[in-house]
């Protein structure tokens, strides 16, 4: 509970960030980024995935040090160092995730989290003392009841009473909702929002849902691309306004040449079900025809149910129920049926779902074929000479980055190794593709490339699945676009007819 | 940005100017030799200490276990043919340390294997001794693999910790040795140590031709050549090598990872299930509870050391059973007791499994990149 030496003003605390540029190696994650969160408001930080939120508070909390701009507090420039520094300044985080633990209680968590916990803590004097610290609080939490025992709502509310325990004035919550249901999310809003309002606490907001913003914020700023895309107050604000400058709609994007007809129905979803990681439904009675010479785009915020759909046609996860059909066959993402229907993947995050990081650039090209001829000798006996020669063609043709074949594929950079990934799925015919979020975190570069792989794709009769968290990539590529809320569809439109205020509200889900 | 802006010129991946330097090319290799070796060193070091402490001088300890394991021919038979069972049982743990998996079993599916071969053994007593031999070469390399297979299923199909289960099946393995031991195949006139009948001085394997040293050495390096050959020359071996390190990397290129655990479980429980039978076959000529002499918990040991590599099990097998072997020379000589070895075994096990997290950590093995 110590608060630094107190050189900084009582009240409400506000937080200034000011030119604020955090690169990555190449990548620039925050371009010259301005935020005022003033004194005593709620501010809401909006943005795509990707856009620089995360990065820009991270900044703020001291676990990034930018590569270039201040952070004021109070008005006066200081030095954040590292998470300790801002909390000494009355900053505080809640994270999307808990951090609680959930074996103890809720006061054996509170009073874990203080930075002067005593050898020997006296529990009764400890217990009065926070009984009386929540009967100033607006919101009670069972200070006797074990973390594991209490719902996500009440969890979610020991977070923030945590940050209010530890006498943090200043508040950035990373998406706090999205762990709530929509009833639980409005309660803890609104409490923060009273307290906002009597008692002087200043809260920046991440989130991506524009329902949120206009209920509980008074200033919005909003990030894309790692840059400032507008700000202002959220009364002078529509939630089209918003949307307009969180995709960016005056930017033209120019679709590359399509040629060819669209043919017969290769991948067909029918009432598709899927279960997230927890058990809960990620992917609801999804429904969706994709035909040779088409791409569809799935659009929607990250978390909608996208990843769980990729990994059920990828053969990482078991569907609940539904059937999925390639050209009229039940599919069950077996290597024959793969191979029969000349199936690609490429998935979001190549080295962790479609490589094996220790083996090299070789071998990671080989995966679809190692196992016939000419890589496999008889069937069984692995041709060497054939995978190296393969490699050093594709290396060549997808110019890929890398010291020899033999150089394991977690040595090579991002781009490199999805151009790997794009030569071993696209290097052969294709007649059903399947990507998700192909150009994550690549360069201007890499994402022109692979957008023109994938276009290609669908001009030789592909039928091709784009499920992306870019919307202007979706439009770039798409001939039908989906947006995809909560594990359904939401919305379907031609793309060259979508508008795009209509994408953005049904992705936030308003 | 402008760095991935490929030239045409650029593009060409493989160019002579950035021909790598010498550690770039075998840092990692020196690592896998280097890294083993000072663990080793360290644990005989801290042995040395021990030993100290019962007033014994630590050079005499290392003079004695290398005259014991590697000091003149006699010992370099006996250390030879204690690592043939060692070979055999550290492949299964090997063989499925590279689906990522750790199986810790293997001194059950010896048990299981030498009972399942004497077992065939007694039963065509009248056959000829080859036909025997390869009936129990057969019956305890199934029953072995069946054993190992079981915690594979357990993993696959249960959701069952293999290495917990492996462990648990050592002590399921030695119950019914003992049960079968010393109620249906006892033979009656075993009085003080309940066995099983003589397998017969016919159907025993014989010695290496010129050395005391048993046909099991043979077997021991023929399977851990082929493991190596299996797994990283062959379409089986690729396809075990891509699920250990990615499975969502197997699956999404539609590989059937089931069918890939339960089989390389099989021939790991093989293998020790071989181990088992050589046992038998080679040493003992009988089924007895001597049989649990911990060759499958060494060869755990072994496995790690040699960073579950199957060609270089052989060596490290060799150096293990030395260990193993200078046991006896250190009770006569030093008079120290002969579980003595076994403390040096758990110092190079806790050695060896901290040494992990110096791999990519020593700076000058890193060369530029």
């Amino acid at each position: 509970m110590i608060i630094g030496e107190a050189p900084l003003p009582s009240g409400p605390l506000g937080v200034d960030a000011v030119a604020m540029t955090m690169r990555f190696g190449d990548f620039v994650a925050l371009d010259n980024v301005e935020l005022k969160v003033r004194p005593g408001s709620f501010h809401a930080l909006l943005g795509e995935n990707g856009a620089g939120k995360s990065t820009l508070v991270k900044c703020i909390m001291g676990y990034y040090h930018p590569t270039e701009g201040d952070v004021l507090v109070g008005g006066r420039e200081q030095a954040i160092g590292n998470p300790k520094d801002a909390h000494a300044l009355g900053l505080g985080m809640v994270y999307q995730h808990f951090t609680l633990v959930p074996a103890m209680t809720v006061a054996e968590n509170l009073v874990l989290a203080r930075d002067d916990v005593p050898a020997v803590v006296n529990w009764a004097r400890e217990k009065q003392e926070l009984e009386a610290f929540l009967g100033r609080m607006p919101f009670k939490v069972p200070l006797n009841a074990r973390v594991s025992d209490i719902s996500a709502g009440e969890r979610q509310k020991c977070e923030i009473l945590k940050q209010l325990y530890l006498k943090r004035r200043f508040l950035i919550l990373d998406e706090p909702t999205s762990v709530l249901t929509p009833g639980e999310a409005d309660e803890v809003l609104g409490m923060l929002r009273a307290m906002v309002v009597d008692d002087g606490l200043t809260i920046l907001m991440i989130t991506h849902k524009f329902r949120e913003v206009m209920a509980f914020a008074d200033e919005v700023t909003i990030l894309r691309r790692g840059k400032l895309a507008g700000h202002g107050k959220v009364a002078d604000l529509t939630p089209d306004s918003m949307a307009r400058m969180m995709i960016g709609a005056e930017e033209l994007t120019l679709q590359p040449p399509r040629v060819g007809e669209v043919g017969d129905v290769r991948l067909e979803l029918d009432k598709l079900n899927a279960l997230d990681d927890a058990g809960a439904v990620a992917v609801h009675d999804v429904s969706l025809a994709v035909r040779g010479g088409e791409i569809v785009g799935i659009a929607g915020v990250s978390g909608n149910g996208q990843r769980q759909l990729v990994e059920v046609l990828a053969g990482q996860r078991q569907a609940e129920s539904g059937a999925i059909r390639v050209i009229g066959d039940p599919y069950h993402a077996t290597r024959e049926e793969m191979r029969r229907h000349k199936m690609s993947l490429l998935p979001e995050e190549p080295l962790k779902n479609a490589c094996v990081g220790g083996m090299s650039v070789a071998d990671n090209i080989a995966f679809r074929e190692f196992d016939r001829a000419p890589f496999a000798s008889g069937g069984w006996w692995l041709n060497r000479a054939a995978f190296r020669s393969d490699a050093e063609k594709k290396i060549g043709l997808y110019k890929i980055k890398t010291r020899t074949p033999d150089t394991p594929i977690s040595a090579l950079s991002g781009g490199n190794v999805q151009r790997t990934v794009l030569a071993r799925e696209l290097g052969g015919e294709v007649e059903v593709l399947i990507a998700a979020n192909p150009c994550f975190g690549l360069d201007f570069a890499a994402v022109a490339q692979i957008h023109a792989e994938i276009m290609a794709a669908r001009n030789r009769g592909a039928a091709v699945l784009l499920v992306s968290e870019d919307l202007d990539e979706l439009l770039e590529l798409s001939d039908r676009l989906v947006v995809m809320f909560h594990g359904q569809f939401v919305y379907e439109a031609r793309a060259s007819e979508a508008d795009l205020t209509d994408i953005g509200r049904h992705m936030a889900g308003h | 940005m402008t760095s991935e802006v490929a030239g045409p010129a650029e593009a060409v991946a493989i160019s002579p100017a950035a021909d790598p330097g010498f550690l770039q090319r075998y840092g990692g290799t020196i690592e896998y030799i280097l890294i083993p070796g000072a663990a080793l060193v360290g644990a005989l070091g801290v042995f040395g200490m021990f030993v100290a402490l019962f007033g014994k001088s630590p050079l005499d300890l290392y003079f004695y276990m290398y005259q014991g394991a590697f000091g003149t021919w006699f010992s370099w038979q006996n250390t030879l043919t204690r690592a043939a069972p060692l070979i055999l049982t550290a492949l299964c743990t090997a063989l499925p340390a590279q689906l990522g998996m750790v199986i810790i079993g293997g001194e059950g599916a010896l048990l299981i294997g030498a009972l399942a071969s004497t077992s065939a053994a007694l039963t065509m007593q009248s056959a000829p001794p080859l036909a025997v031999q390869l009936a129990m070469a057969a019956t305890g390399m199934i029953a072995g693999g069946l054993w190992i297979m079981l915690s594979g299923g357990l993993r696959q199909y249960r959701g069952v910790n293999e290495t917990i289960s492996s462990l648990l099946l050592v002590y399921i393995a030695l119950a019914i040795l003992n049960h079968l031991v010393e109620g249906l195949m006892r033979d009656p006139t075993s009085l003080n140590k309940p066995s099983t009948r003589e397998i017969g001085a016919a159907n025993m394997l014989g010695s290496i031709p010129g050395t005391d040293v048993h046909w099991g050495l043979v077997f021991g390096i023929v399977a851990a050549v082929a493991s190596y050959i299996l797994i990283y020359h062959t379409v089986f071996g690729f396809a075990a090598r891509v699920a250990g390190g990615n499975i969502r990397a197997a699956r999404i290129v539609g590989l059937g990872v089931g069918k890939l655990i339960m089989t390389v479980c099989f021939l790991a429980g093989a293998s020790a299930g071989l181990a088992g039978m050589v046992e038998v076959a080679a040493v003992q000529g009988r089924t007895n509870a001597n049989l649990a002499a911990g060759y499958g918990f060494t060869g755990i040991l072994v496995a790690f050391l040699a960073r579950q590599n199957p060609l270089a099990v052989i060596p490290v097998a060799i150096l293990l059973g030395g260990i193993g072997a200078s046991g006896g020379l250190l009770q006569r000589r030093l008079g120290l007791p002969d579980a003595s070895v076994q403390v040096l075994q758990g110092i190079i096990f806790v050695f060896v499994l901290a040494s992990d997290a110096l791999y990519g950590r020593i700076g000058f093995l890193k060369g530029k990149s």
